[in-house]
């Protein structure tokens, strides 16, 4: 019997050495379809000019679902409060241009990071001491604190009325805003996503990456190989935080508008929904559930105004019964299935 | 001589359970020792406070002479004290070249970088691999966790901790759970492990015990009973009544 095992060892270890490590070393090379996307995107500006207020939303949206992917994704960190950094980075913009103190856009993101980031930062120094569900309920209660925030400081926030016709300068002091059709916004978005998402790629590639993962798959054992784990955890979340901080203030800076459905709970659970129909710690699940989530809700509103939701709520519980990776895992269990029957018999 | 680890006095309670009780123990330099008790003798409590997951009520913790009673748990592991756990934890969704990589990444300091991609570090790779390849699990490298059989599952968990490169390291039952069959393969790994290592072994499998320790310390409900060769231990009447007696009842 030994004899048997010591063959199958000498056989098969020198093609395994090599594919492991080869595996690794190759995880994070570009793949052949990962420029679609972005080609899409572009593709999208041409062929829908009337329909780049639609689609600049959509990528906002996938930058913020993004943010979260690392945090929930990733790092495992449970949250039903993203929400708080997204409205952070939008009341930045948003507050800076009312009062004229910041109007430029580009730094104006930097700012909006900034403050997210620093929310995120303390933020995560409190809450990221719990797991499970007191996390989460601590991750809303954030929100709602901030949310109240934003309505009670009325003179600087508007408070329920928000504040609008925000005055933001063009974009490289050329390309003005464009109310009616967003050519400029959609841009805009699209070039600060690609930098966003390069960012993040880069990120959970890298070995600080692969160690979330580890938080993810095995805390205990993360403690036990000397990780300082709560210190990770906290980097990731502000991080994140500062990320979702420039999708809100990239959706102020589009709409020239805030208010307080930038901090709402219906936010936080929508781009939570967009995730997991695209599917979490995967990179792109952001990408395919936003456009998943937003055209379904589009097309769907339009057949059955009255009940249009209805049919999200059914594909979501499909997805939460039969497919936990959401439809990028559908995906890539067609895509590997036959290797895997083959490997099993 | 200075122990490599010592335990002065150490004692630790629960409110009014005293899980630990006033142990002075210690590891030499290149020891192969295991401690043996019966369900509930505080084997993993000692373990906890060794490892800092758990601070003790009294005494300290010295490894080379130098207090650490109070070094957090990832500071002990930069010093050189590393374990397995009696039930495996693991990274189940990676595959055992990453779970590896995880240890070696964070041992040589590679693991806070943000902006290389982690498989550009070809050393903690190749040293990953040539771990793997000692324990002979290079050909199962790219699988993940569940593909494999629980035997070598066990042997994934040393690999981790042995990414560590310890000086002092405590196994809690590394043979648990795996079929007699697949046994050897836990047991070779444990005996090919270096000499300079302290290895501080957690079993009750007395045959793994006496084939593997040079001595062996018996702990009793938290406190130390007896300590001595496995001869004196085997021959120890107490033992034999309190522990070894009740084992070949059982």
């Amino acid at each position: 019997m030994s004899i048997d095992t010591n063959t199958g060892v000498g056989a098969a270890s020198g093609m395994g050495t090599s594919l492991a490590a080869r595996t690794l070393a190759a995880r994070h090379r570009l793949r052949w379809w990962e420029p679609l996307p972005w080609l899409l995107a572009i593709g999208f500006y041409f062929a829908f000019p009337r329909y780049l207020g639609f689609g600049t939303e959509m990528l906002i949206t996938i930058l913020f679902a993004i943010s979260l992917d690392l945090a929930l994704g990733y790092a495992g960190i449970i949250t039903l409060g993203h929400a708080a950094f997204f409205g952070a980075g939008a009341y930045t913009v948003g507050i800076l241009a009312k009062h004229g103190i910041w109007t430029e856009p580009i730094t104006g993101l930097l700012w909006a990071a900034m403050v997210a980031g620093l929310v995120g930062l303390a933020s995560g120094l409190v809450l990221l001491r719990t797991t499970g569900l007191t996390l989460l309920m601590l991750t809303i209660c954030t929100m709602g604190l901030l949310e109240e925030l934003a309505n009670m400081g009325a003179e600087y926030t508007g408070g329920f009325d928000g504040l609008d016709s925000l005055p933001i300068q063009p974009v490289f002091g050329v390309f003005e805003f464009d109310v009616l059709y967003s050519t400029t916004q959609y841009l805009y978005v699209l070039g600060v996503l690609l930098v966003c998402f390069v960012f993040v790629r880069t990120l959970v590639y890298s070995p600080f990456g692969h160690s979330l993962t580890g938080i993810r798959e095995n805390t205990l054992r993360m403690h036990a190989v000397g990780a300082p784990v709560r210190m990770r955890l906290v980097v990731c979340y502000a991080i994140s935080a500062a990320l979702a901080g420039v999708a809100g203030a990239l959706w102020a800076q589009a709409n020239a508008y805030v208010n307080l459905s930038v901090l709402g709970l219906d936010r936080a659970a929508t781009v939570l929904i967009v995730l997991v129909l695209g599917g979490y710690g995967r990179l792109y699940g952001g990408f395919v559930g936003a456009i998943a989530y937003m055209v379904l809700s589009h097309f769907l509103s339009k057949l059955y105004p009255s009940a249009w939701q209805l049919g999200l709520g059914l594909m979501l519980v499909v997805i939460a019964l039969f497919a936990r990776g959401g439809i990028l895992g559908i995906g890539a269990s067609l895509w590997h299935g036959h290797d895997k029957q083959r490997d099993a018999s | 001589m200075t122990a490599l680890l010592e335990t002065r006095s150490l004692s630790k309670s629960f409110g009014a359970l005293r899980a630990t009780r006033d142990v002075s123990f210690k590891l030499e330099q290149g020891a192969r020792h295991a401690l043996i008790g019966p369900n509930g003798a505080g084997k993993t409590t000692f373990i906890n406070l060794l490892t800092g997951v758990l601070k003790p009520s009294a005494g300290t913790v010295l490894l080379k002479g130098n207090d650490i009673t109070h070094v957090a748990q990832a500071e002990r592991v930069k010093l050189g004290i590393a374990r397995t756990f009696q039930i495996n934890r693991l990274f189940r969704g990676l595959s055992v070249l990453e779970n590896v990589y995880m240890a070696i990444a964070e041992r040589v300091g590679a693991a806070p970088n943000m902006f290389v991609p982690a498989g550009s570090r070809r050393d903690v790779i190749d040293e990953a691999m040539e771990l793997l390849t000692r324990l002979k699990l290079a050909d199962v490298a790219h699988k993940t966790i569940p593909e494999l059989p629980y035997g070598r599952q066990r042997l994934v968990e040393l690999a981790i901790t042995l990414g560590l490169k310890p000086e002092v390291l405590l196994l809690d039952e590394p043979a648990a759970g795996v079929p007699s069959a697949e046994s050897h393969i836990i047991l070779d790994a444990i005996d090919a492990l270096p000499k300079s290592i302290g290895v501080l072994i957690i079993d009750h499998d007395m045959d793994l015990v006496f084939r593997f320790a040079q001595r062996i310390t018996v702990l009793v409900r938290g406190a130390m009973f007896a300590e001595g060769t496995p001869k004196e231990i085997g021959a120890n009447p107490d033992v034999r009544a309190v522990y070894l007696g009740q084992a070949a009842h059982a």
